[in-house]
């Protein structure tokens, strides 16, 4: 039974903006109210208009989401992107009710759990015991709840010699997996996540993004912010892109993040040379003998990739460098390539390779450009690039490694 | 037949399934949702065990203070305004008579100092996780009361030394008590309310309780008012609880009359007042805080 966990009806929230002031005194608005009948009789106009005389101000409104209706279902995790101040915060704000949309509605079924930000309600003075319980209350457990999983609490943080120590004596470091242990163990039917997986180092990140798969697959809703598209994609199954405070694409991961990708070098290769910029990549392709050009890689074809590159001063002497990082970061592959010469204008660089035969997965691109005086350009390739191979090794995923190559096996006898 | 009964009872309970939260713009009318708040009310608990925690950790007297200010308030208004103002004391020692008074207002300022500063000095909870906002002033109400019950314990003692025992009256403490935390509970939701909008109001605050106390019968008896004025004096709420306080723990002074009436109405007016309030600021505050 897949029923629908939230549903959200042309959502909207507006913020005045210009006029009003950050903070209100009470003098000013009882002063305000008091001088009111002076300012009318002198007719107030001017410079800022009839300030504070109601009829004739201005305000100004910011719609920062704007008819926003989607449905998502239960045990879907769904991801939302967008650039800074495309209202991705703010929906989610709207939905984990900490502020009130301005217009639409919407409906979310089961108890909601928000981690809009790690460590909610920590205090410093109180011990990492108190501040377990304090944090798991305030983002909606109850207190029997924390007793049943404080003890995992406390293994997946790692802090158990300090539990009793006053937080404020933590390292960040510390402070940071205490939190999100709790936040990882609220087993709220709908999870609200904004940019929270962003912190912390590697090894941590990824015992949390396995805690979050965890959670999605035994079938909580979820719903992610972020920046970082390669957890989203580990992630989430559907991705909303938001762009203005509206939705401007919903749909299957792998689609929309590259649209967005997409979307986000072509604003940066549309601007002119900055200052002492030499030169520019624009963007790259691949493409495999028989199929047209994208970011994917699923045969073992031939592959031809291709990067394209705006050089606004001709250089001499060029050195080429491209390397290939899986989405851990490990390398698989790098070359360089000497005394390249390049006129001013566009070109196109082409690397040929008799096959691409990698582990199924995400890889990045990295590729630059050096002369004898500096760097022409760097670039860490945008969208990155997908292989979807099937898998030619061992059927046990421990026993994958970047080298997914296919092999014919015989066996001979010796006589 | 029972064992027919019973399935059936689970399954429509399974079939409601989870709560659905239905998520609307503020409306234009009163929208209380006390059922929510006390589905919250551990998260008070904690909010209260928070307060206490942090007020005596590091500290060097800890407790002491419960004890210590009212003492030493007690021994000074009993010197200036006991003996040499020589105001009237209902017929009671001037130390049990001001005690009395001090603790439930003492309670009543601490509460609402803190419900005052209660929802800005959360503001990074309140901006993001839900939960009824209105457990914020309601906290500092609540912890106040181990304060008072500590003073009540020096008050008792002292009574002791004094040979004056509690009247039939005392019976009715736990009604004073409760409105007492009522009152405290109005006049904080409004202040919380107002502070979170017009950030100025704070500096009010101590100001205000200055003035209210010496508006409430804490260092002189309510008899001081004439009569025909008491029951303007009333709409303070603070009176009636203070004079029922005094009058339910040792035994004398003013039982409870006309001036009470008019102080539960008032309190009743400030707490409905405060919570409709409250409400209409709660929708917009994480937007402003």
């Amino acid at each position: 039974m897949n029923q629908t966990a939230i549903r959200m009806e042309g959502l909207g929230k507006r913020y005045r903006i210009g006029e009003r002031e950050r903070y209100l005194a009470l003098r000013d608005v009882l002063a305000r109210t008091l001088s009111a009948p002076l300012r009318w009789m002198n007719g107030a106009k001017g410079k800022y208009g009839a300030k504070g005389n109601r009829h004739a101000r201005t305000e100004e409104y910011f719609w920062s989401l704007q008819d926003v209706s989607l449905e998502i279902g239960e045990g879907e995790t769904v991801g939302i992107i967008g650039r800074n101040g495309a209202g991705k915060t703010t929906l989610l704000k709207i939905l984990a009710r900490v502020t009130r949309p301005t217009a639409g509605h919407a409906e979310v079924r089961g108890r909601i759990g928000s981690l809009l930000e790690v460590g909610t309600g920590f205090h410093p003075e109180l011990t990492g015991r108190e501040n377990i319980f304090l944090n798991g209350a305030i983002l909606g457990m109850r207190r029997r709840e924390i007793a049943a999983r404080f003890d995992e609490m406390v293994e997946f943080s790692g802090v158990e010699r300090f539990l009793d120590t006053p937080l404020k004596h933590y390292s960040s470091g510390m402070q940071l997996r205490l939190a999100f242990s709790v936040a990882a163990h609220l087993e709220p039917e709908v999870l609200l996540v904004d940019e929270v997986l962003a912190v912390g180092d590697a090894q941590f990140q990824k015992k949390c993004l396995g805690k979050m798969k965890d959670e999605a697959a035994a079938g909580r809703t979820g719903v992610v912010v972020s920046h970082q598209l390669n957890q989203v994609r580990r992630l989430c199954e559907r991705v909303v892109w938001l762009d203005g405070g509206r939705v401007r694409m919903s749909g299957p991961t792998a689609a929309v993040v590259s649209a967005y990708e997409s979307a986000m070098l072509e604003d940066s290769a549309g601007q002119p040379a900055r200052a002492n910029e030499r030169a520019r990549f624009l963007g790259w392709k691949v493409r495999g003998d028989g199929s047209a050009p994208s970011c994917e890689v699923n045969t073992l074809e031939a592959q031809e990739l291709q990067f394209s590159v705006q050089v606004f001063a001709a250089a001499q002497q060029v050195n080429l460098g491209i390397a290939l990082r899986a989405a851990d970061g490990e390398l698989a592959w790098a070359w360089e390539a000497r005394e390249l010469a390049f006129e001013r204008g566009r070109h196109e660089l082409r690397f040929r390779f008799p096959m691409l035969p990698l582990r199924p997965g995400v890889y990045s691109w990295m590729i630059g450009l050096w002369d004898a005086q500096s760097c022409l350009d760097l670039w860490y390739a945008a969208p990155a690039m997908v292989v979807s191979l099937p898998n030619h090794q061992h059927p046990l995923e421990e026993w994958n490694g970047l080298v997914n190559v296919p092999c014919e096996f015989s066996v001979a006898r010796h006589s | 037949m029972a064992e027919t009964a019973i399935p059936l009872v689970a399954e429509r309970a399974a079939a409601a399934g989870p709560a659905v939260t239905r998520i609307t713009p503020p409306g234009t009318w009163l929208d209380l949702n006390l059922a929510e708040a006390w589905a919250h009310r551990e998260l008070l608990y904690f909010f209260v065990w928070r307060d206490i925690k942090v007020r005596y950790k590091q500290t060097a007297i800890g407790a002491g203070w419960a004890v210590l200010q009212p003492v030493l308030t007690m021994a000074v208004f009993t010197l200036f305004f006991g003996r040499l103002a020589r105001i009237p004391s209902d017929g009671m020692p001037y130390p049990v008579f001001f005690l009395a008074a001090i603790l439930p207002w003492t309670y009543f300022a601490n509460a609402l100092a803190g419900a005052t500063s209660a929802v800005v000095e959360n503001q990074r909870i309140i901006t993001k996780v839900y939960f009824p906002r209105v457990l914020l002033p309601a906290a500092p109400a609540v912890s106040g009361l181990v304060d008072f019950g500590i003073g009540l314990v020096l008050l008792a003692g002292l009574m002791a030394f004094y040979g004056i025992a509690p009247g039939p009256g005392a019976l009715l403490l736990p009604v004073f008590l409760l409105l007492a935390v009522l009152t405290a509970l109005g006049a904080g939701l409004w202040l919380a309310a107002l502070n979170a909008v017009y950030r100025d109001v704070r500096y009010a605050i101590p100001f205000l309780i200055q003035l209210w106390m010496l508006a409430s019968p804490v260092a002189y008896p309510s008899t001081l008012v004439p009569e025909q004025w008491r029951w303007l004096y009333g709409l303070n709420p603070m009176a009636g609880v203070i004079e029922g306080f005094r009058w339910s723990l040792t035994g004398q002074g003013q039982p409870p009359g006309a001036l009470l009436a008019v102080s539960g109405m008032a309190v009743l007016l400030m707490l409905l007042g405060g919570l409709a309030y409250f409400q209409r600021m709660e929708s917009t505050v994480a937007d402003v805080v």
